[in-house]
């Protein structure tokens, strides 16, 4: 197994192997732990000092389903403690075919004007990966979707791509890391903190993989990683939200915007309602009618990565039965939807394009222009306006750099005090007072207001391994602990978090992931070594965290959530603190 | 007594209404009618519901409606055959 070091200050780069310590960790696991052992947590996230490190989960590569997810980890300029994103792209397993257990971003160059990529490939004479750099200059400044066909021309169709948009270029907070999906559009994001312009502040622009005469991933025990993978199918394809023609495969995530809107938790015009009038109009269930009606057929979803047999991922299409984009996710549905009060199909389907296009993140670009709305820049329900200040976004123009610093930021910039963000990271699509557990998430996690950091909506609004009453806040604080450290580790392991459905009510599916891990590994790790692994993550996450200036006090939802009750339920936050420290006290 | 009815995802087609799954409609239902009578009463596939939202909340299917009560009904997360 191989760590790739590639120096920007000089455009060097190491192929060295991976050190012995790391053997047992990978994907958040490994970014976490590196990133806290090499970045000092004082460094400014922009500056020479921040790293980088992408790294693909312990199954990555391998025939486990829906396992294509590569973290990406730093120092957030969003937050400004220490960042995981993961992302499902053909990127992943090429990585992992490689044999790459991690690439680390170093350095910055002196010089500001040029951007660099770097293309790797498989050395086959030298028995291990290489790095060539090449000159990115001329895909700056420029729409991802215009970019992407030159660099595929250049080192052909068999490549994966990932680096950042021009959000990145310009250092906003915002800005995501870009990877191709299966068709080659730049849809697929480790979008949140703001690591897209990390990589841009080191002037990379592009990290082309081709993983052509790779040996491919390891397995240190064939039988049990098979008997492993086959739960895990049959888990995936048994559970009523997973299975083939399924709730994700026919309506996407975007079938969660009714439910959370009949729970009364759905943030509505930045975060003052949690019921949204237009709901029905952009919900999963729009998207299947509405492609049913201009395509003349029902559209099924497809895979956003290979080897994912979920298929979640939808395409939304103009009514000539052209593409407008893919995909418009739940979280960019609301975010740039119901939380401005937008209920146009074809004005959210435009601007997720637009995210994509400029490399921004579409949850943070949401909930900014919600801040931004509440502040009169425009109204709320204006898409006009709203599809405006994201191309002010992509010009980088005064009020489009304020909006690209993102939520808490932009907030300060424009006077507002219902500013919804925890670490100054813009909450996503569940509203706090509405369902307690999920705030207690938001609150504590190390990344800032994160839902998929432990998403404890599955008991509380969905039914997924039992049911709890989402407005009570007894019992919360335990149960956002044992899904941030469970989350800590399925985000290590390469799998999609979505396996989590079928594998929390099928104890066998569990069973599955642990024994394909075990496979790969040659360990024996039980389930409970397993929360072991995760609450050492959180640990190392919280620590560069406290030693980068964030205190426990930082771990609370915003004031206005504690002062102004939220219709319907008309609730306000009432978890103690005495709880919320109590997640990491307790850890 | 009257109660506002709204079926969500696969079991949109059960509106006597139509529509995009999820629009409102009303339903008469005699004093005293649970959730379950209301699943009945409109014949949809028990097998299939998952959660039932009453006025926001999730209620079981023994829950008694009252007049005005507002009624969301979900199968697992849109899951179910849609075809």
């Amino acid at each position: 197994m191989w760590f790739i070091r590639i120096n920007m200050t000089d455009q060097t780069y190491k192929v060295e192997e991976a050190p012995a310590e790391y053997k047992y960790l990978a994907g958040r696991g490994l970014t976490s732990t590196l990133v806290a052992k090499e970045v000092p947590p004082l460094a400014h996230p922009l500056g020479p000092n921040n790293k980088v490190v992408f790294s693909p989960g312990f199954v990555t590569g391998t025939s486990a389903p829906t396992s294509a997810r590569v973290s990406v980890g730093g120092k957030s300029p969003l937050t400004g403690g220490i960042k995981e994103a993961n992302a499902g792209s053909p990127w992943a397993p090429m990585l992992a075919d490689m044999r790459v257990k991690a690439l680390i971003v170093e350095g910055q160059p002196k010089e500001k004007d040029k951007f660099w990529g770097v293309y790797v490939t498989w050395d086959a004479d030298a028995g291990k990966p290489k790095v060539e750099f090449f000159d990115a200059t001329p895909y700056t400044g420029q729409n991802l979707y215009d970019v992407y066909p030159k660099v595929y021309e250049k080192f052909g169709e068999k490549v994966a791509i990932a680096g950042c948009g021009v959000a990145g270029e310009y250092g906003y907070a915002n800005a995501g890391v870009v990877f191709d999906d299966m068709a080659k559009r730049p849809s697929r994001y480790a979008g949140r903190g703001g690591l897209g312009s990390v990589l841009g502040s080191k002037r990379l622009k592009f990290i082309v993989l081709n993983a052509k005469g790779a040996p491919g991933v390891e397995i240190a025990d064939k039988a049990l990683f098979e008997e492993g993978r086959k739960k895990m199918i049959d888990a995936l394809r048994t559970h009523d939200i997973t299975k083939p023609k399924g709730g994700l495969n026919t309506y996407g995530t975007a079938v969660l915007i009714n439910i959370l809107n009949e729970a009364g938790g759905l943030p509505t015009r930045n975060f003052s309602s949690g019921r949204f009038e237009g709901a029905p109009k952009i919900a999963g269930e729009a998207i299947f009618e509405g492609n049913k009606a201009r395509l003349g057929k029902e559209l099924f979803n497809h895979a956003c990565s290979p080897g994912c047999i979920i298929q979640c991922s939808n395409t939304w299409h103009n009514e000539d039965g052209t593409e407008k984009t893919s995909c418009i996710e739940y979280e960019s549905d609301w975010a740039l939807g119901a939380n401005c009060g937008i209920d146009d199909l074809d004005a959210v389907g435009e601007m997720v394009q637009l995210c994509n296009a400029y490399g921004l993140d579409t949850i943070e670009t949401g909930v900014t222009i919600g801040v931004a709305m509440e502040a009169g820049v425009i109204p709320f329900g204006d898409a006009k306006g709203a599809i405006n200040l994201i191309h002010e976004m992509g010009k980088g123009t005064p009020i489009g750099r304020i909006l690209g610093s993102g939520t808490g930021a932009a907030g300060k910039v424009l006077g507002v005090t219902r500013v919804p963000a925890v670490k100054g990271q813009g909450m996503p699509a569940y509203e706090p007072r509405a369902v307690k557990g999920i705030g207690i998430t938001y609150a504590t996690s190390t990344m800032g207001a994160d839902h998929t950091a432990g998403y404890t909506i599955a008991p509380e609004i969905l039914g997924v391994m039992g049911k709890q009453d989402p407005l009570s806040p007894e019992g919360k604080a335990a149960l956002s602990r044992a899904f941030q450290a469970t989350t800590a580790f399925i985000d290590s392991s390469g799998h999609c978090l979505f396996i989590a459905f079928a594998i929390l009510d099928i104890a066998s599916g569990y069973q599955g992931m642990i024994d394909e891990v075990n496979g790969v590994l040659g360990t024996n790790w039980t389930a409970d070594d397993i929360l072991k692994f995760g609450s050492e993550v959180l640990k190392t996450e919280r620590a560069f965290n406290e030693a980068a200036g964030i205190p426990k006090e930082a771990d609370r939802v915003p004031e206005f959530m504690k002062l102004e009750p939220l219709p319907p339920h008309n609730q306000t936050f009432d978890v103690p603190d005495a709880a919320l420290d109590s997640v990491y006290g307790e850890l | 007594m009257k109660v506002r009815v709204k079926l969500f995802a696969s079991l949109g087609s059960f509106s006597p209404q139509g529509g995009l799954p999820g629009t409102p409609f009303e339903l008469e239902l005699p004093l005293g009618a649970t959730l379950h009578d209301l699943m009945q009463h409109l014949q949809l596939p028990v097998e299939q519901i998952k959660v039932c939202f009453v006025n926001s909340r999730i209620q079981p299917p023994e829950y008694v409606l009252n007049e005005g009560d507002d009624v969301g009904i979900f199968p697992p997360v849109g899951g179910g055959s849609h075809v």
